[in-house]
């Protein structure tokens, strides 16, 4: 079973969703998703200060299977790219909702992120697409 | 509908991620594929073969029959228990199928072919079977097992009847051996050194976990893939199919046109070559960040263009890995179209590694 922590909010297409103290949030992908596509070799994180609308490819996470988009789960400003992940492409692996964040944003609406799946919606997600 | 092999309860129980192969529900990764290439590159690892097709040919006519069928010469095959990597070619020339001849006596050869593709050659091979009186009978009430790495062989052996170890262990590289129902090759297809073991398929499972329990690594098919293809190893369907042929393919060495043996094929080969300018199969390494897949193009400047047939990820090289089908007179460095991005590759020659050794340069 996938590991979905209560405290994150998700998207559809498995990317999760940090609110930090500061206002900003960290983005991932799911444990699910790290799963499905097997170990990852290959990150590529968006650059500080790109303005991304929700639901743009911002990443790409190139696994041994496949390399797929990753899509920013709210509009506004990228303030930091994990940068581990260019000789660690495997904390993604290891520790998704931890280690393994892609990118902090600075959201441009708090609604954007109000407006994300809560863990138990994601889970009956996940349990309907098996 | 998904056809099984003996081992599929096994491969459950271990937690395997399933993936359909050529219409066979199949193990890609136990757990982390990347340390599944390791354990076959540095140790032992093993992977569940059943769904290739073994197909025994008994008649008097079958080296007859198999010097008009395979590419490579059978002729080669004078000592009992010798294999043979052949293509199987169309009149035209493209490949039918790439796959192991073993000549177990005289009178009987045992083939091993691929399992996406065996419904149509035994219907190919029957069809020239039946003309030459040669009996075709498909094996499917044996399971395989590819057991590859430097310590592969020790474990097989420790694993064996006493009564075959001697004669397992003796095996020269590319020499089977028969005991009973039980059928052990030095072969592979991983670029390390190993076995191949066919066995009746009610023992496989309790063989399976014997090698786990002995310290045998299971592996799945992602693994499977990124050894091959570090071992500059073809893949039917993806590096040659019935559209392209051995000498487009870089299966040229396996093509034996000396002498007047008239196989199925060799007319449309022989012009090929005479017209020249042959595409060729190449190594590419990637020298900068990504992951070359398949069907990327490859620009060779003034040569033109070709394409990507095999890429992914060298878990021993750590870095990106493809064979690609490029035009002739294309030159030691290409560009490839990755996802939009022009990225820069070398040519080499494969293979990129054997036997846990990197022989190109990174």
């Amino acid at each position: 079973m996938s590991n979905v922590p209560g405290d994150l909010r998700y998207t559809k297409s498995h990317e999760w969703v940090r609110a930090l103290p500061d206002g900003s949030v960290e983005v991932g992908i799911t444990d699910h998703a790290q799963n499905a596509l097997g170990d990852l070799v290959f990150v590529e994180v968006p650059q500080t200060g790109r303005q991304v609308g929700a639901g743009d490819a911002f990443a790409v996470v190139e696994s041994v299977k496949a390399a797929s988009d990753v899509y920013s789960p709210v509009g506004g400003e990228v303030v930091a790219g994990n940068d581990a992940l260019a000789s660690q492409p495997e904390l993604i692996n290891q520790e998704p909702y931890g280690q393994g964040w892609i990118a902090r944003l600075k959201p441009g609406s708090l609604a954007d992120v109000e407006g994300l799946l809560d863990a138990a919606a994601y889970e009956a997600f996940l349990a309907s697409e098996a | 509908m998904t056809q099984r092999t003996p081992l599929h309860p096994v491969h459950l129980e271990l937690g395997a991620r399933m993936v359909d192969f050529g219409g066979w529900d199949m193990p890609l990764a136990y757990g982390s594929q990347i340390e599944e290439h390791h354990a076959v590159r540095r140790d032992a690892g093993m992977f569940d073969v059943s769904h290739m097709c073994v197909v025994d040919l008994h008649g008097a006519a079958v080296r007859d029959l198999l010097s008009r069928l395979l590419a490579n010469d059978v002729g080669r095959l004078k000592v009992p228990g010798k294999a043979l990597y052949s293509c199987m070619l169309r009149e035209d020339g493209g490949v039918i199928d790439d796959l192991i001849a073993y000549f177990i006596e005289e009178g009987w050869f045992r083939l091993v072919v691929n399992a996406g593709t065996a419904v149509k050659d035994l219907e190919w091979i029957g069809r020239h079977a039946a003309q030459a009186g040669v009996k075709v009978a498909p094996r499917r009430d044996l399971a395989m097992i590819a057991v590859q790495g430097p310590n592969a062989r020790a474990r097989v052996v420790s694993q064996m009847p006493a009564v075959y170890q001697e004669r397992v262990l003796a095996l020269a590289p590319f020499f089977g051996v028969a005991g009973g129902e039980l059928f052990v090759a030095r072969t592979g297809y991983t670029g390390e050194d190993g076995f191949e073991v066919m066995l009746p398929a009610v023992q496989a499972p309790t063989f399976w976990l014997a090698l786990k329990a002995a310290g045998v690594a299971p592996c799945g098919l992602g693994a499977r893939d990124t050894l091959r293809l570090e071992a500059g190893m073809n893949l039917y369907g993806n590096d040659m199919d019935e559209g392209v042929g051995p000498l487009e393919s870089g299966l040229g060495w396996t093509v034996v046109l000396d002498g007047e043996r008239d196989f199925i094929g060799r007319e449309a080969l022989v012009e090929q070559k005479r017209r020249g300018g042959l595409r060729r199969l190449v190594g590419l390494v990637l020298e900068d960040r990504g992951v070359l897949r398949a069907h990327q193009r490859v620009l060779a400047g003034e040569a033109g263009e070709g394409e990507i047939t095999s890429g992914g990820w060298s878990p021993t090289m750590e870095r990106s890995i493809a064979l690609a089908r490029v035009p002739a007179g294309t030159g030691d460095r290409v560009q490839v179209d990755l996802r939009g991005r022009l990225v820069s590759a070398r040519v080499v020659k494969p293979p990129f590694v054997r036997h846990g050794q990197v022989l190109v340069n990174v």
